[in-house]
C-alpha cells in the first residue's frame, strides 16, 4: 500500500496553508503536518460557481503561460519538491463564489478575484516571476474600499473558522495522495487498528457532535443505537441529498474534499460494525457525483477500501448512488425506500433506521457535513472539538450565505455566532436589487430552507445554535441563509416555499398532501387580493393542523415559513388583506397604477403605449388610468419620461 | 410459431435495455439506477420500455410507472435537443429568476405543462436548486451553467443556439453535396 510509505517517508512534509496561522491551524485540525508553508503554489478554484465563470480556461491558460514564461510548473504532487518549482492545481469550492473565478497564490496567501484568462499572463509575470502583487485583481472591501491582499485581511475569510471547508480551498479533490499527505485516513486507520467500536462511539458522544442535516440529533447516540444491534449486516448511508433550495454546503464538501466524507463513512462503519457504506448524492450535482465516485475508486486502488482494511482483516466497501430528484428523500426512511428501488415515501418511526433500516438491517444515516467532521474529532480529541461553539451545539457549522448580500458564498462559523456577524461582517452587508450595499436595507433572513423560518432585525444579535433558533420558530436546517432586502415581499416568500413543499409532498399523509395545497391557495388569495380576515385565521389553523397531522419532517415543517412570516410580518399580511396593498410592489394584482396629475404634461405617450386602451385623456392635460381595464403591464410607466405613472 | 419474428424484433429493439438490465443483475432493487441508465440512453423513458422493464424484473408495471412518475428527474416524454433549466431556488428566486423564466417562456412559446418547443429544439424546465446560489440567478443550458443572468442575456443565449443550429443545418447540407457528387462519379 502506498499510503503508509508516502506519509512516513516524505522527508519534508509540506503545508500549503494560505495564511500565516497555518501551523497553529494544522495542529488544531490534527492534520499532522506542522512544517511551515514554503512551496510555491497556484490554486485555481474549480467549484461549480468558478467553473461556470470560466475557471477551467484560467487553469489551462496558467499551464501554458507558466511553461512559456520559463516557470518550472508541476501539475502532480511529488514527494520531493525542487526549490524553484511552482505547483499548479485545482481545488474545490473556496467559498467566495460571487468573486470567482478565484486564484490563490501560496505561500504568500494572495487571493485574486474575478480572474479571467486574459489576466493570467500578468499574474505569471508580476507575481510568479516578479514577486509583486497585481493590485487590480485584489478584492476590495465594499464598506472600507480597502484592497485585501489575501485570506488573512479579507473579512469574508478572516472572520470565519473554517474546519470542514478549509481543505476544500486548497486540496486537489482528485488527488488522494495529497489528502493523505495532509494526514488523511490517519483517523480511519486509528479507528480500525487502535480503537474499539465502543471507544469510537464514546469519543463522538463526548465531542457533542450533532447531526448537521437539520435535526441536530447527537451523532454518538445514533451510532451507539446501531452498534448494540445484533445483526450480521449493517449499513452506513451518507446523506448527500441536499434538497433545500438555497443551500450548497454539502455539494461543496463532496466536490472539494470527497475523501473526508469517505473517511467519515469508514469511521462510522467501524463504530457500528458495518461493512458497507453508500453515498446518496442529489442528481442535480453531477460534479459531486463524479468526484465522489473517483474518490471511492482511488481509495479502493490504494487498498484503503476493500477486503482487508489497514491489515485488520475487516472489509469495507462504499458505493455512490445518484438520487432522482425528490426533496422528501432527504428524510431517512424515504431515502431508504429510494435506495431499495421504491417510491421515496417515509414510513412511521419507530422502528428507527438504527434498529431496522435498509433491507431491514440496522442502518445509520448521517449528513455529509457531520461525517466530514468525524476524522477531525478523532484526530484532535473530543475536548478540542467541544472548545469551539456553544455548550449544547459544539463545533462549527457551514452556512450558504445567499440572496441580497454583498459577499455571497459559503461560510463556516462556530455555533453561537450572531446573524449580524455573518450578514454584516462576513457578508459585507445587505445589497439593493442592483447589487450595491444598502445600509438600512435589511429585512429578514430565511434560515433552514422550506422547513425553516424567518429571522428579523430583532434577531440580528441572536447566537445561532440549535436551541436558540428553535425557540424563535426557526431551525438550523441544513444551513441555507437567504438574506432578503426591504424590497422583498414576505407573503411572496411564504408562497414560494409553500409552492415548493406542495410540489414535493409525497402524498402519503392527507394533511400534508391536501393541506399544503390549501395553504398555497389561501396565500394566492392574499397575493391576488381576494383574502379577508378569515383567510388569516384559516392560514394559521391549517398551518398548525398540517404540522401535527403529518408523518415526516417535510409535512411537519412545511407550514413553518408561513407561520413564521405571519408571526414577524403580520402587518405586511394585513396590508395585503385589508388595504389590498403590497408595500414592495411585487404582488402584481395589488398594484394600483395612477398618473400623478401634477407631473403629467399630457404628452400622450402613455395613451399610445397602453395595449388595452385603459388610459384616456386629451393632449396637454393630465391623463387618467381606468383601474377596471388596466392589466398592470407597466408599459405606460416605461414609456413616460416624466415618471408621472406611480404605483407600478 | 407466428410469434417468433415478433419476439426477435422485440429482442433487437430492446438490446440496449437488456444490457442495462444485465448490468444491474435484473434486480428490482436497482430500479432507479436502471431507469437512470435508460433515460441516459433514450433521453426519456418510453412507455413500452417501462413495461418491458417491469416484465424483465418480474414486478407489476404499476411499480415501475410509480417510481418513474414519483421522481422529478424521470421524463415520460421526449425532450428537445437543448435543455434549458432555470433555477428557482430561494437565492435565485429573491434575485428575480421568474422574469428570466417568463422571458424565455414567451420567446420559446412554452408553458408550465408543455415544456418542449414544437420543433423539438428546446425544452424549458425549472429546477428547485442547482446549488450554485452564489451566482444567482442561474440557468443551465445543456449542462453549462450561466450565472447572474438577466432576461436579455438569457434570450441572447437562446438566439446564439438557434444561430448555431441554422449554420449547422446549412453546414451539413454543404457537406452532403460532395458526397453526392462522389456517388455520381
Amino acid at each position: 500500500m502506498r499510503a503508509g510509505p508516502l506519509l512516513l517517508s516524505s522527508p519534508r512534509p509540506r503545508s500549503v496553508m494560505p495564511n500565516a496561522e497555518a501551523v497553529a491551524l494544522e495542529i488544531m485540525n490534527g492534520n499532522g503536518s506542522t512544517a511551515p508553508a514554503q512551496v510555491r503554489r497556484v490554486v485555481v478554484c474549480a467549484g461549480t460557481g468558478c467553473m461556470a465563470n470560466g475557471a477551467m480556461k484560467v487553469y489551462e491558460k496558467f499551464k501554458s503561460e507558466m511553461a512559456s514564461s520559463g516557470v518550472h510548473v508541476i501539475l502532480e504532487l511529488r514527494a520531493e519538491a525542487d526549490d524553484d518549482e511552482v505547483r499548479l492545481s485545482k481545488s474545490g469550492c473556496q467559498g467566495f463564489c460571487q468573486m470567482g473565478p478565484l486564484v490563490s497564490v501560496a505561500p504568500e496567501g494572495i487571493l485574486y478575484c474575478k480572474v479571467h484568462s486574459e489576466d493570467v499572463a500578468e499574474i505569471v509575470k508580476q507575481t510568479l516571476v516578479g514577486g509583486q502583487v497585481v493590485e487590480r485583481l485584489l478584492y476590495k472591501d465594499p464598506s472600507t474600499r480597502k484592497s485585501c491582499r489575501g485570506f488573512s485581511d479579507n473579512p469574508f475569510y478572516s472572520r470565519q473558522n473554517r474546519l470542514v471547508l478549509r481543505e476544500c480551498g486548497f486540496l486537489d479533490p482528485e488527488d488522494i495522495d495529497e489528502y493523505m499527505l495532509h494526514g488523511g485516513y490517519k483517523a480511519a486507520r486509528m479507528a480500525y487498528v487502535d480503537m474499539s467500536p465502543e471507544e469510537i462511539c464514546k469519543v463522538i458522544t463526548e465531542s457533542g457532535l450533532r447531526g448537521r442535516g437539520g435535526g441536530g440529533f447527537p451523532t454518538g447516540r445514533k451510532w451507539d443505537a446501531a452498534r448494540v444491534q445484533n445483526s450480521t449486516k449493517k449499513y452506513v448511508i451518507c446523506n448527500g441529498d441536499e434538497g433545500d433550495p438555497g443551500a450548497f454546503m454539502n455539494r461543496s464538501v463532496m466536490e472539494g474534499n470527497p475523501h473526508s466524507v469517505i473517511e467519515g463513512i469508514m469511521i462510522a462503519a467501524r463504530a457500528i460494525g458495518a461493512i458497507e457504506g453508500l453515498v446518496y448524492v442529489r442528481a442535480e450535482y453531477p460534479l459531486a457525483v463524479e468526484r465522489m465516485r473517483r474518490a471511492v475508486a482511488d481509495a479502493e486502488r490504494e487498498g484503503i477500501l476493500g477486503k482487508n482494511v489497514f491489515g485488520t482483516g475487516l472489509s469495507m466497501k462504499c458505493d455512490v448512488m445518484e438520487g432522482a430528484g425528490a426533496f422528501v428523500c432527504g428524510e431517512e426512511t424515504a431515502m431508504i425506500a429510494s435506495i431499495e428501488g421504491q417510491r421515496g415515501m417515509p414510513r412511521p418511526k419507530p422502528p428507527f433506521p438504527a434498529q431496522s433500516g435498509l433491507w431491514g438491517k440496522p442502518t445509520i444515516i448521517n449528513n455529509v457535513e457531520t461525517l466530514a467532521h468525524v476524522s477531525r474529532i478523532l484526530n484532535v480529541g473530543p475536548e478540542m472539538f467541544r472548545s469551539i461553539g456553544t455548550k449544547e451545539s459544539p463545533g462549527t457549522k457551514t452556512f450558504a450565505l445567499t440572496g441580497h448580500v454583498a459577499n455571497t458564498g459559503l461560510v463556516e462559523v462556530p455555533f453561537g455566532t450572531t446573524l449580524r456577524e455573518i450578514v454584516y461582517n462576513i457578508g459585507g452587508g445587505v445589497t439593493d436589487d442592483t447589487g450595491k450595499v444598502w445600509k438600512n436595507g435589511f429585512k429578514a433572513v430565511q434560515i433552514g430552507g422550506p422547513s425553516g423560518g424567518c429571522l428579523t432585525e430583532e434577531h440580528l444579535d441572536l447566537p445561532l445554535a440549535y436551541e436558540s433558533l428553535r425557540a424563535v420558530g426557526a431551525m438550523v436546517g441544513s444551513g441555507g441563509l437567504v438574506t432578503m432586502n426591504q424590497n422583498t415581499c414576505m407573503v411572496g416568500i411564504a408562497r414560494f416555499f409553500m409552492q415548493f413543499t406542495q410540489r414535493e409532498s409525497c402524498g402519503k399523509c392527507l394533511l400534508c398532501r391536501e393541506g399544503t395545497r390549501q395553504l398555497l391557495a389561501l396565500l394566492d388569495d392574499v397575493i391576488e387580493g381576494h383574502a379577508d380576515a378569515n383567510t388569516l385565521v384559516l392560514l394559521e389553523q391549517l398551518g398548525h393542523a398540517v404540522q401535527v397531522g403529518s408523518l415526516c419532517g417535510l409535512g411537519r415543517t412545511a407550514p413553518n415559513p408561513v407561520l413564521s412570516t405571519m408571526r414577524y410580518f403580520r402587518k405586511e399580511y394585513e396590508e395585503h388583506v385589508f388595504e389590498k396593498r403590497c408595500r414592495t410592489g411585487r404582488c402584481k394584482a395589488l398594484l394600483r397604477p395612477e398618473i400623478n396629475q401634477t407631473k403629467c404634461k399630457g404628452c400622450g405617450v402613455c395613451f399610445v403605449a397602453c395595449p388595452v386602451g385603459a388610459i384616456s385623456g386629451e393632449k396637454k392635460k393630465p391623463y387618467h388610468i381606468d383601474p377596471e381595464l388596466c392589466i398592470k403591464c407597466g408599459a405606460c410607466a416605461a414609456a413616460c419620461k416624466l415618471h408621472a405613472v406611480e404605483g407600478i | 410459431m407466428a410469434t417468433m419474428p415478433m419476439a426477435v424484433d422485440r429482442a433487437q429493439k430492446f438490446e440496449k435495455v437488456c444490457s442495462i438490465l444485465d448490468r444491474h443483475s435484473r434486480k428490482a432493487s436497482g430500479l432507479i439506477p436502471i431507469l437512470q441508465a435508460i433515460q441516459h440512453e433514450y433521453q426519456y423513458l418510453p412507455e413500452e420500455v417501462l413495461t418491458y422493464v417491469a416484465t424483465s424484473l418480474d414486478v407489476p408495471p404499476a411499480r415501475v410507472f410509480g417510481v418513474a412518475t414519483f421522481y422529478a428527474h424521470f421524463a415520460l416524454e421526449p425532450k428537445g435537443t437543448h435543455v434549458i433549466r432555470v433555477c428557482d431556488g430561494t437565492a435565485c428566486h429573491v434575485k428575480q429568476s421568474i422574469p428570466v423564466l417568463n422571458a424565455l417562456r414567451e420567446k420559446l412559446g412554452t408553458t408550465e405543462t408543455s415544456k418542449t418547443t414544437q420543433d423539438m429544439l428546446f425544452t424549458l424546465e425549472t429546477v428547485a436548486c442547482l446549488g450554485a446560489c452564489g451566482l444567482a440567478p442561474v440557468i443551465v443550458i445543456d449542462e453549462q451553467v450561466h450565472g447572474q443572468i438577466t432576461p436579455e442575456h438569457a434570450l441572447a443565449l437562446v438566439d446564439e443556439i438557434k444561430g448555431q443550429e441554422v449554420s449547422l443545418a446549412s453546414g451539413s447540407a454543404v457537406a452532403e453535396q460532395p458526397s453526392a457528387e462522389e456517388c455520381h462519379a
